[in-house]
């Protein structure tokens, strides 16, 4: 079985230290490990930005896409060989503005696949412009006086468009982090979680402490029920001084793979290409 | 009386049925052993406007649809108006009696009014009005003494779904016509078709000669945006998913569709992504990206006139240079071009092995009238046993279990290519990125990786250069005037040769481009120099080809002989044009 140490890369990373990221990218391998996955057998696919990064730091099949674009790219890997654990790593700019779209439309479909979520509410790698998850009023070098627009809620998206797993967590706290990533792993479909990720560089104000003095856990309530959607839209759009973070709704539906009579048969890239096409074909423009 | 060689339109309004009589008649022409060649054209619209559908039919093989019109079968009034005109003389129109077309302007012309009360028929066989295209059907094969079994078999066909008794509804009304027509004209049209007994012949389009040629060349992913004309590539490979174990999936927009399209072809699967220039332009990036990752992939773009929305379900050759140099920065792909049925449904397959070979994307280029096009070939002339699957430097799990070293997906190789394997092995644990990276997949920024890496992937151009075919001479090896075009076009400018040859002998010859790029500069380059008189035939307004020509090898066109109005070129048109620009 693999450890955390065969799951690190020679290459190491080059995000700030202190950068949110860090403590995602050892979750996520804890995680794998705990979880018995073998290197071979994920596909761990990002975007562009520094949490997209992630892969090249991470020994295991990685594919770094586009700006916004992982999830399409992801849904064609998933499709065409759905024995790989596919994990999606990328950052909020990438996933709720570049994306969005794919964010919308990945949902539906319920393909059984991981959807990180590197939220550091500030596009860092184009260096601190405000994003989708920034607050409203939130300076930057592109919102001088305050950003004007609502900040998006991405969990209730995602509740809104059906999925079927919706979490969040706080790279401040690596072993919710973890646990949540191995929930997600285990989630039989679509599997989005939410990482606050301090950005030490550009985001001044959502900062360690900032979160440290907010966060609170679902799961800390045992009455708290993950299969009830009212209430997880509730504590979705919760905000301000307290914010909720672990598994906020959480429900079985059949994956998209399970519906494709094609893979019925295995993955597809295994069953191998098709011999011959029977002449009879031809008929049907007779 | 002129047997087997003539030309029908049917006209009418959108939703009249009018493809779906045309596409029937067609069929029943084939299944009568007779060639037929077919052009479309239809409005964007759902209910009303005019559509038409052109049929060429001969007992010989038909190079390309002409001008002159026989028969027209006209559905509404105006479509008389819009078409009386290129009927020739002795010629007839077929209408509905209570459309109350006027005969004394045709008559005048010398054309005949075929009154036949379509609608009123199809009443009284206890069909409906709906029924009148069934009617005209029927109509249409009195006339031309066409035998209705072949009619019969179509609406069978047709109406297999909604069973015995609207099949036998429609057989009623489609022989009620007939009747009608023989009773009250009797056999005095000049035209006629009859049977001829050979194997019967696919009747086939653009778009599904491309669809059946990858399937046949091993595709098993497919995804898509829709859009019109490149849809029914999409559409029929998902019709075909389950019985050959494809996995075809509609995405939210053409930037997923290739982005999906990709990762599948990143982890092993045969991709194929059609679409129409506009979903072309959104998926420029991920184009890029395929390139810089090595991922093979093939691409549909059935062209239509733009900018923009253009005309949407109109013709067009202006992508050419777009595709050829679409995305930032350098990378190989691959540009087929095809032109006839046979060509479609070789680009489909041989796609499908240039992407996996060379590692890139692969680009099958064509337009609205060749995807949409139904014309006869032969079976043997789609001929499965000349395809075989080549993967390229594949590596299979038998090749990895060997390694003994680490696996390095972009290895400099002397020929660009590094062998290949699919992520889900133990020995090939890898990474991929659009960055610039380093033989194992590592992002770099150093100057000398850049270098090599570039270089690496850009030999892969020049070694796929060698491949790329010469482009086909048609006519005498030595003509007054060559006409030089790419793609569809091949077909009227071939008929036209064929016109001016027989007036005057080696009066033009055909250079007709499938494989456009890595442009094969070698073996284009005798053919070139060796034309007495160039003349670029091409659907766009910047001769795009010539162009290119220019670009690759220096040597100019003497004339070109453009169109851009969304219709495709005539041979006639072509005729005429070349005497105005020599
Ligand atoms: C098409 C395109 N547009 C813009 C960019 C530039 N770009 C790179 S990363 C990025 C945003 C980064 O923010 P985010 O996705 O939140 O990731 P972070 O760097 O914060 O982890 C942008 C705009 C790009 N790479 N591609
Ligand atoms: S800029 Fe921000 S997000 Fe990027 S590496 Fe530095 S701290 Fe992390």
């Amino acid at each position: 079985m693999p450890t955390v140490q065969d799951y690190t890369s020679v290459h190491r990373p080059t995000w700030c230290p202190g950068c949110g990221n860090y403590g995602i990218w050892n979750s996520l391998k804890a995680a794998l490990v705990n979880q018995n996955y073998e290197l071979h057998d994920v596909l761990i696919v990002s975007g562009i930005g520094c949490g997209s990064k992630l892969p090249d730091y991470t020994e295991a099949n990685g594919l770094m896409t586009l700006h916004g674009r992982p999830l399409a790219v992801a849904t064609g890997c998933h499709l065409a060989n759905h024995d790989l654990k596919v994990v999606i790593t990328h950052g909020d700019g990438d996933g709720y503005s570049m994306g969005g779209n794919h964010f919308l439309h990945t949902i539906r479909r319920n393909l059984d696949i991981v959807d990180i979520y590197q939220d550091n509410k500030v596009y860092g790698l184009t260096k601190g412009q405000y994003s989708p998850t920034s607050d409203k009023g939130y300076k930057s070098k592109t919102s001088l006086g305050g950003s004007i627009e609502e900040a998006v809620f991405p969990l209730a998206v995602a509740l809104a468009a059906g999925a079927t797993f919706v979490s969040r967590s706080f790279a401040g706290d690596t072993d919710q982090l973890t646990w949540l990533i191995e929930q997600a792993l285990q989630h039989k479909g679509y599997a989005m979680i939410d990482v606050f990720q301090p950005c030490v560089s550009f985001n001044k104000i959502n900062t360690y402490q900032w979160y440290q003095e907010r966060v609170y856990k679902l799961q800390d309530d045992p009455n708290y029920d993950t299969s009830n959607l009212d209430l997880a839209f509730q504590k979705a759009r919760e905000w301000g001084d307290r914010i909720p973070t672990g598994i906020f709704y959480q429900v079985q539906r059949p994956t998209y793979a399970e519906q494709v009579p094609t893979l019925g048969k295995g993955a597809l890239v295994k069953q191998g290409l098709r011999n011959s096409v029977p002449e009879s074909i031809k008929n049907e423009f007779v | 009386m002129v047997t087997n060689n003539m030309t029908i339109i049917i006209g009418g309004d959108a939703g009249q049925g009018v493809e779906s009589s045309g596409a029937g008649f067609c069929k029943a022409l084939a299944r009568g052993g007779l060639h037929v060649y077919s052009v479309q054209d239809n409005r964007s619209r759902i209910r009303g406007g005019h559509n038409f559908y052109t049929i060429r039919a001969q007992a010989d093989p038909i190079r390309s649809w002409t001008e002159p019109v026989h028969l027209l079968v006209a559905l509404t009034k105006e479509s008389v108006e819009i078409h009386a005109s290129k009927l020739v003389k002795g010629g007839a129109v077929i209408c509905d009696s209570s459309l109350k077309v006027e005969a004394e302007p045709l008559e005048q012309a010398g054309i005949k009014l075929i009154n036949v009360p379509l609608a009123q028929l199809a009443k009284d066989s206890g069909g409906s009005k709906v029924m009148s295209n069934t009617a005209a059907l029927g109509a249409l094969a009195g006339l031309t003494q066409f035998p209705m079994k072949y009619i019969q078999s179509v609406i069978h066909d047709n109406f297999k779904k909604k069973g015995e008794k609207i099949i036998d509804i429609n057989y009623k009304v489609a022989q009620a016509a007939y009747d009608y027509v023989v009773e009250h004209y009797g056999r005095s049209f000049e035209w006629n078709l009859q049977a001829v007994d050979v194997e019967p012949r696919m009747v086939i389009n653009g778009n599904h000669a491309i669809a059946l040629g990858a399937l046949v060349g091993g595709c098993n992913y497919t995804s898509a945006y829709p859009m019109t004309p490149g849809t029914s590539v999409f559409e029929w490979l998902t019709t075909h998913a389950d019985e050959y174990g494809i996995v075809s999936k509609q995405m939210e927009d053409e930037i997923s569709a290739i982005c999906a399209g990709i990762g599948a072809a990143h982890v092993g699967a045969r991709v194929i992504v059609p679409t129409s220039g506009g979903g072309f332009s959104l998926m420029v990036e991920a184009l890029g990206f395929a390139g810089m990752i090595e991922a093979p992939i093939v691409i549909v773009n059935a062209q239509r006139p733009g900018p923009s929305t253009g005309f949407a379900t109109r013709t067009e050759q202006s992508d050419l240079l777009f595709i050829i140099y679409a995305s930032q920065g350098e990378f190989p792909r691959i540009v087929l071009a095809p032109g006839t049925t046979k060509q479609c449904f070789e680009a489909g397959a041989r796609a499908m092995n240039l992407s996996e070979k060379y590692q890139t994307p692969v680009i099958i280029l064509t337009d609205a009238y060749l995807a949409n096009s139904f014309r006869t070939v032969n079976k043997s002339d789609i001929d499965f046993s000349s395809i075989t699957i080549d993967r390229g430097e594949f590596l299979t799990d038998a090749d990895l279990d060997k390694l003994t070293e680490k696996y390095k997906r972009y290895l400099i190789t002397e020929s660009g290519i590094s062998p290949r394997a699919i992520p889900g092995h133990p020995k090939a644990i890898f990474r991929t990125t659009s960055d610039e990276h380093n033989e194992i997949g590592e992002i770099v920024e150093e100057a000398d990786i850049r270098n090599r890496m570039h270089t690496k992937r850009m030999k892969k151009l020049e070694l796929a250069r060698q491949e790329m075919r010469a482009p086909d001479l048609y006519g005498p090896a030595q003509a007054d005037v060559t006409l030089v075009c790419w793609g569809s076009t091949i077909s009227e400018a071939h008929e036209a040769i064929h016109m001016l040859n027989s007036e005057k002998k080696d009066a033009a010859n055909l250079l007709h481009f499938v494989d456009i790029w890595p442009f094969p500069v070698e073996k284009a380059t005798p053919f070139l120099e060796n034309a007495k008189k160039r003349v670029a035939v091409e659907g766009n307004y910047t001769a795009q080809l010539a162009q290119l020509i220019r670009a690759e090898t220096g040597i100019n066109m003497d004339a070109t002989i453009l169109k851009f109005d969304g219709r495709p070129f005539s041979p006639e048109y072509i005729i005429n044009k070349l005497k105005e620009v020599l």
